[in-house]
């Protein structure tokens, strides 16, 4: 059983969390939702920082709440990343690191040279964490939490309390934690970008509900979910790089069923990139006409829905495996004789690679 | 002009006291003050309230009730008794008791302080590092509020050191015994020895300023933490 299930309810003054969630204990699960929709308590629950009361939670077949179990945080597997690093400040950055691992068997003790080197510490090791940047102590806070090798890594925003420079800094480490390591992630998040670029599984979340969870780029597909995603909606299609084109300076990107052009980034040919398309930038023709934009594709309507404004609709387009949406006018959408099952062309204006 | 015997006696006395409650108050206050700092019980007001009582009371109050339940028919008496230690009031035990009272709060509203300070955050991180509560406590919340540990050791010492209304109550005026240098001056003021008084009223004047003087050299400056 590999997974998680979680069935808390919790009622304080002004919140209720309640919620009956099985998660994949593989890749990266974002909690995606807006401030107050219970992510982190969600995540403290499972870190057993809070306690819900009647709560029930199993990991890998394992439980660690029930009613007459209660396995108390600090032996629960896991790690924990904070919004802020929260680092012992009485401790040097080493310290810090040593810290979780003279607590665990030695047997497990394997992973503290990995976590430096994947985060890119090592000059740093001798310092304290007054003497270090906002983005450099939260390194240290995901090493130091990689460091006792856990079976789950809990991250709560950790990228939230650094300016848009410190979250580039660290964006790529994790994505090198996302594609070489094997720990499952819950990574909380309020950032449609992030959620784009890090996660596989999305569980979105509002006033302590679950509203939709699935694998990322069916749930991003949902046309019942714009009002949380807002003018972010959007679709991920996993595609390889599959030609670069010098002249244009431009790449081609396949995936199965179709290809799209976007600006060449430097990813060699043959290397899998993360594509993201916005469906405002994406718009529908039932024929083929002279124009600016150079990803043209056929696919076959397989949704419609409404949009936040009463006059615009979302439409989702099947693209050989990939799914696409399109935000338009509903007067536009008339005077298409859109329906679902009906062939038509896209125009998608621009490709974001996420890499 | 030399100290006299008694004098010195005295001050040694005064020293040896004051290191005693000291090392106690951080056993016994430790827990307390982090219990206040941590719970968020209704107790919390009533026995903070209870912790600070010796602030505001007259010594000689304090002393008094002190003396009664010390005493051969108070409950602090009878127990001693039973317990085959004799009575408490005259003697250096008894002072030792009746100033950990007195100087609690010196010891555990600093300290309170300095725990409330760290916050639950740096707790919650070492559970998720595998640190049991206890261990916790000691390697983090400890060696996070020791500039706390050191102000509410050197105020209780330095408090204890200048206590008198406490000590004649329940000690009285016993050379080597009771006898400390806060009595001794009293001593020589009402025997007209002025000069006797003033060489060691000057003595604690000195020894208090240059303790708070470390004191506030010590506290470190806020910086932005981490």
């Amino acid at each position: 059983m590999e997974n998680i299930h979680a069935c808390f309810r919790l009622e304080w003054p002004g919140f209720c969390l309640d919620l009956d969630l099985t998660l994949p204990l593989t890749g990266v699960t974002a909690l995606f939702g807006p401030s107050g929709s219970g992510k982190t308590t969600l995540l403290r629950c499972i870190a057993g920082l809070e306690r819900a009361p009647h709560g029930r939670l199993t990991v890998a077949g394992e439980i660690w709440q029930d009613t007459r179990h209660w396995v108390p945080t600090y032996q629960r597997p896991l790690g924990y990343v904070f919004q802020e690093a929260s680092l012992f400040s009485h401790l040097t950055v080493d310290g810090n690191l040593n810290y979780g691992i003279r607590r665990i068997s030695t047997t497990a003790r394997v992973s503290m040279e990995h976590a430096i080197e994947l985060l890119g510490i090592s000059q740093l090791l001798d310092r304290k964490p007054d003497r270090l940047s906002g983005g450099e102590r939260q390194r240290v806070a995901i090493a130091r939490a990689l460091a006792v090798n856990p079976r789950l890594l809990l991250m709560d925003e950790p990228l939230a309390a650094l300016d848009l420079k410190r979250k580039q800094e660290i964006l790529p480490y994790l994505e090198r934690l996302h594609d070489e390591l094997k720990i499952p992630v819950l990574y909380v998040s309020h950032s449609p970008d992030e959620v784009a670029r890090l996660a596989d599984h999305l569980v979105v979340m509002e006033t302590g509900r679950v509203l939709a969870d699935g694998p990322l780029v069916q749930t991003l597909a949902r046309l019942d979910l714009p009002i949380h995603l807002g003018e972010d909606i959007g679709t991920i299609i996993e595609t390889t790089v599959g030609a670069v084109d010098d002249e244009w300076h431009l790449m081609r990107v396949d995936f199965p069923g179709g290809n799209l052009w976007a600006r060449d980034s430097g990813v060699p040919v043959g290397h899998r990139v993360r594509v993201r398309v916005l469906a405002r930038d994406v718009s529908l023709a039932d024929r083929l006409g002279h124009s600016s934009i150079q990803n043209v594709l056929n696919g076959i309507v397989d949704g419609i829905g409404d949009d936040q404004h009463p006059g615009l609709a979302l439409v989702r387009v099947k693209v050989g495996e990939a799914m696409l949406v399109a935000r338009l006018t509903k007067r536009a959408a008339a005077s298409l004789e859109l329906q679902v099952g009906k062939q038509v062309w896209v125009q998608v204006k621009s490709v974001a690679l996420l890499e | 002009m030399p100290l006299s015997d008694s004098d010195l006696l005295a001050i040694w006395l005064s020293l040896r006291l004051a290191g005693t409650v000291t090392l106690v108050l951080l056993l016994v206050g430790t827990p307390i003050a982090w219990w206040l700092a941590r719970t968020r019980g209704w107790w919390k007001g009533p026995i903070g309230a209870v912790v600070a009582l010796p602030l505001v009371l007259p010594p000689s109050v304090l002393g008094f009730y002190l003396l009664v339940a010390m005493g051969p028919s108070g409950p602090i008496g009878r127990l001693t008794q039973s317990l085959g230690l004799g009575l408490l009031p005259f003697t250096f035990w008894g002072l030792v008791v009746a100033s950990v009272i007195y100087s609690l709060p010196f010891m555990v509203q600093p300290l309170q302080t300095a725990f409330e300070a760290i916050g639950d955050r740096p707790l919650e991180v070492a559970a998720t590092l595998r640190a049991s509560p206890l261990d916790a406590f000691f390697t983090v919340a400890v060696p996070l509020a020791l500039p706390g540990f050191l102000t509410a050791s050197i105020l209780t010492f330095t408090h204890t050191v200048g206590e008198f209304g406490v000590v004649l109550m329940i000690g009285g005026n016993l050379a080597g015994i009771t006898r400390v240098a806060s009595v001794l001056i009293y001593d020589h003021v009402e025997a007209l020895e002025y000069t006797e008084a003033h060489r060691l009223a000057a003595l604690m004047l000195i020894f208090s300023f240059l303790v708070l003087l470390a004191v506030y050299a010590w506290r470190p400056n806020p910086k932005k933490g981490s």
